[in-house]
């Protein structure tokens, strides 16, 4: 037998479980109920329009708050004695072994109205603020379940530039914040854009979060799909046609990163 | 990369290092509380780890996240670790668009797998007279999981040198007898990688899961979602203080391990040296 058929199995394995779902996404999101050919699925989204805007909106936030959270994170980290840096890099992966949902659930306790934040502000004599069920609570979930997504890939690629091109930067006069902007922010970029798709997709699909810490207020893309086939809407066809578009945007990012020309490995920050 | 961070950077490392562990923190906390308050503390109490191991759903829930983490990490390294040396040897006109296939389900939001899934296992299951359940769900999560171990294990198969392979030929090994004495051994590390990888994930999942499983199935996520939903418990709590717990002695387990072994190699190192 010869080594290259090995993948044939897995290449019938792909077929059937990876093309095969996504073709009958396709079809379902261009059918009737009854099985004829539409686009109402498609020109109907209209109604939806304030949930794409939110779900952006709180996505693009939430990446936003990830990249200025998590770069120094990952540049300090770069920076420690190798010792220092793999403890710290286990300490900021640990969390992830904990379920997101208990996590999340965490963050409940917190945030609530008689939560811990709530009695530590009064404890202070300060005015309690109210955020469980805002849409800040569901950017906080975001950033604190998604922020080690970003964290990683930055630092995988920060840790791998060859010193002596910093070194030689210096050595020809450059300050170390003319290097940072030159040098470091420029070779760091595959890194920083994994880390967006990392943060990006999950967080404009999230439905978990939203429910949670949103309480049913922050009505997100995730929950609207998650409505369509499990819920009270049931509309597998609208629920198809909102999937299609959460692929297009992934799409957009996969051309993006190899527009930057970063290697598969990286396009997932392995 | 020169200078060591300054006072600044651990000061904002030990602030990220808080929000990061605050949650878990409270979380652990509050499952030794002594009323069902998750905010107010009423005294010390192990009342809710005693209901936990009573609790019949939550221990089934485990059972069967356990089963499946197991299945599902032992076949999909099987089958990735055969799929990612075909793909190795192929030429790259047939390659590179499997592999781009293969990437999809690790790009593609979670609940676009689940969902595409569920259509699929849904409209196979009217044809050939089958409910979504734990034969789904296995299936999905083998899905899921094969592309990370194939991931895992491609680095390690373009560090083999060819030659290896052709030497061993030339001596005499057929092709199998070569994959099973010189591939297997060289990517054995990436083979393990992918093997923790599928497992942790399978065990973590919940969005494809909850897609997926159908009614009469549940794993522990999708328990733990039904309980957040439903009246909350401490049982949470308590039930993710043993798992943390779980985890961050098997990381220190390991760790000191990989510190010895390293101490180890030193000092043989340096008796070679004198």
């Amino acid at each position: 037998m010869k080594p290259k058929y090995f993948s044939i199995p897995y290449v019938g394995w792909m077929a059937m479980f990876v093309v095969a779902p996504i073709i009958i996404v396709f079809v379902y999101a261009f059918t009737t109920p009854g099985g004829e050919f539409t686009l109402r699925n498609f020109s109907d989204m209209g109604i939806f329009m304030p949930v794409f805007f939110r779900s952006f909106r709180l996505a693009f936030i939430a990446t936003l708050l990830c990249i200025a959270l998590g770069y120094p994170v990952a540049y300090i980290l770069a920076r420690e004695a190798s010792r220092v840096q793999l403890v710290l890099f286990m300490l900021i992966m640990l969390p992830l072994w904990m379920n997101f949902l208990l996590r999340t659930y965490a963050w409940m306790s917190i945030l609530e109205n008689t939560g811990l934040l709530n009695q530590f502000l009064s404890f202070l004599g300060l005015p309690t603020v109210r955020i469980i069920n805002t849409q800040t609570a569901v950017v906080i979930g975001m950033v604190y379940n998604f922020l080690p997504f970003m964290i990683l890939p930055i630092y995988s690629v920060i840790v791998k530039i060859d010193k002596n091109l910093l070194e030689a930067a210096h050595d020809l006069g450059a300050n170390s914040f003319l290097v940072f902007r030159k040098l470091i922010v420029p070779l760091s970029l595959p890194g920083i854009l994994s880390g967006v798709t990392m943060v990006f997709v999950p967080a404009v699909s999230a439905f978990v979060i939203t429910q949670l810490l949103g309480g049913g207020m922050v009505f997100l893309l995730g929950d609207l799909i998650e409505m369509q086939f499990l819920g009270t809407a049931h509309n597998p066809q609208v629920g198809s046609a909102i999937s299609i578009l959460m692929m297009l945007i992934v799409i957009a990012f996969v051309i993006l990163m190899n527009k930057f020309g970063s290697g598969e490995e990286k396009a997932v920050g392995l | 990369m020169s200078k060591k961070p300054g006072f600044f950077g651990r000061f904002y490392m030990g602030f990220i290092l808080f929000f990061l562990y605050a949650p878990i923190f409270v979380l652990i906390v509050f499952s030794f509380n002594s009323t069902r308050s998750r905010t107010v503390w009423t005294g010390f109490s192990l009342q809710w780890y005693q209901r936990l191991f009573s609790d019949g759903t939550i221990l089934d829930a485990f059972y069967t996240t356990l089963i499946i983490a197991a299945l599902a990490a032992v076949i999909s390294t099987v089958a990735g670790t055969i799929a990612a040396v075909g793909f190795y040897n192929m030429r790259s006109r047939w390659r590179i668009p499997l592999t781009q296939i293969n990437n999809i389900p690790m790009m593609n939001a979670d609940i676009v797998t689940g969902v595409s899934l569920s259509l699929l296992f849904v409209s196979l299951g009217s044809v050939l007279q089958f409910r979504l359940g734990f034969g789904t769900l296995l299936l999905a999560h083998i899905t899921f999981c094969i592309p990370y171990v194939v991931l895992a294990i491609m680095p390690k198969l373009r560090q083999i040198d060819r030659n290896l392979v052709d030497a061993a030929c030339d001596l005499g090994c057929t092709w199998m007898k070569a994959f099973w004495k010189v591939i297997i051994p060289e990517i054995r590390p990436g083979i393990i990688n992918g093997l923790i990888i599928a497992f942790t994930l399978s065990i973590d999942d919940f969005v494809i899961s909850y897609f997926t499983a159908g009614g009469n199935i549940m794993t522990l996520p999708m328990q733990i979602f039904a309980m957040t939903r439903r009246r909350i418990s401490p049982e949470i709590n308590a039930l993710s203080t043993i798992l943390f717990m779980s985890v961050l002695i098997l990381l220190i387990i390991i760790n000191v391990r990989d510190v010895k072994q390293e101490e180890k190699l030193k000092k043989r190192a340096a008796a070679l040296n004198q």
